[in-house]
């Protein structure tokens, strides 16, 4: 069972910042001893539509927070953020500009 | 007289350089903070605060720590305190053993089973303090100091502090007594100063990027007494709640801003 997120997602004038925490481990193959546990797949939608397609690696800390900033937006567009890791596992998460 | 000059010199010439450093210090500690994964724990820790166990089947909810039973906002930033019905000064971890044991009917033994958790596996009082200190943001600072046992704590805390002992004869005043020290990337706050002790009160618990681990205030005790090569301090003892008072209460007025986030 994956632990929580939170997100956050803020509007600018022009655009909107989204700043998302996730719970893995995002073991790399080295600490494992070929047992690597990492999210490989982000993705963000905005109101249903797909606006990033992020490839991540074991490079990457554990705890992972990601910020970023979509052009645009409007108060109450719906923000999803969900990951997929090497193992199949999954979670998201979902949140309403403010 | 000659060499006490030289050294006053010196002392100027590498002051400005200490002042540099000071603020490197503090570009990494808001650099750490801007990642940090502290509201994940409170989170979770916000589950197992309502979440039912024990004999008696109950959540913490109703857990009184010290603003009424199931009151957080503010009650980390009034801890430690007396507590008339256990008749003792309690931190906070000590008040959720009390908790866990009084009203989920939990034996001691299995509710101190696992006190330190690590990354993978954090333990369930790392989990508990993020929420309830969580709960405290913005409130300021102010422990306990009216009642008598009370005071005999804050003195208690304060004679351990200075109290030199171990294969080292340490105390913690011998890494935490002077100003313009530090050990590797870590500055060595004086924590008998209010001015030092501040910022470091406002921000325990914490969590630490080197470890990925959430640390509580009685694992911070716990491990400086190891550093010190003292006996390991048994966990919510009288001296634990004793050193955490007094620490606090130096901090007092300060605005609680955790939990925080560590190197």
């Amino acid at each position: 069972m994956a632990g929580p997120m939170k997100m956050r997602a803020t509007l600018g004038s022009g655009y909107t910042d989204v700043r998302v925490l996730m719970t893995h481990p995002m073991t790399t193959e080295q600490q494992s001893k070929g047992q690597p546990h990492f999210i490989q797949n982000l993705t963000v939608k905005v109101n249903g539509k797909t606006a990033i397609e992020g490839q991540i690696s074991q490079a990457v800390s554990r705890n992972p927070v990601f910020s970023f900033r979509l052009k645009g937006g409007a108060k109450g567009d719906k923000i999803e953020v969900s990951w997929l890791d090497n193992k199949g596992e999954t979670n998201k998460t979902e949140t309403a500009v403010a | 007289m000659r060499a006490i000059a030289c050294g006053t010199v010196l002392a100027l010439a590498f002051s400005p350089a200490f002042a540099q450093q000071q603020s490197k210090f503090a570009d990494y500690q808001r650099m750490t903070a801007e990642g940090s994964p502290v509201e994940l724990f409170e989170l979770s820790g916000e589950e197992l605060w309502k979440k039912k166990q024990g004999p008696r089947n109950v959540s913490l909810e109703q857990c009184d720590l010290g603003m009424g039973p199931g009151v957080l906002k503010g009650a980390y930033a009034r801890l430690p305190r007396y507590f008339k019905d256990a008749d003792r000064v309690m931190d906070l971890e000590t008040r959720l053993l009390y908790c866990m044991t009084n009203l989920q009917g939990r034996s001691p033994e299995e509710a101190t089973k696992r006190l330190f958790g690590n990354a993978n596996q954090p333990s369930e009082m790392e989990y508990l303090s993020a929420y309830i200190a969580g709960q405290s943001r913005g409130v300021p600072i102010e422990p306990g100091s009216s009642h008598p046992r009370e005071k005999e704590s804050y003195e208690l805390g304060k004679a351990l502090f200075f109290h030199r002992a171990g294969a080292w004869d340490f105390s913690c005043a011998s890494c935490h007594g002077e100003e313009d020290k530090r050990i590797r990337m870590s500055e060595l706050p004086v924590l008998s100063s209010p001015k030092f002790a501040r910022p470091v009160m406002a921000t325990w618990p914490a969590y630490r990027v080197s470890n990925s681990q959430f640390k509580t205030m009685q694992w911070r005790i716990n491990d400086c007494y190891r550093q010190m090569r003292m006996p390991e301090p048994k966990y919510a003892s009288d001296a634990t709640i004793a050193m955490n008072l007094y620490l606090t209460a130096t901090a007092k007025g300060e605005t609680y801003r955790g939990p925080g986030t560590k190197r």
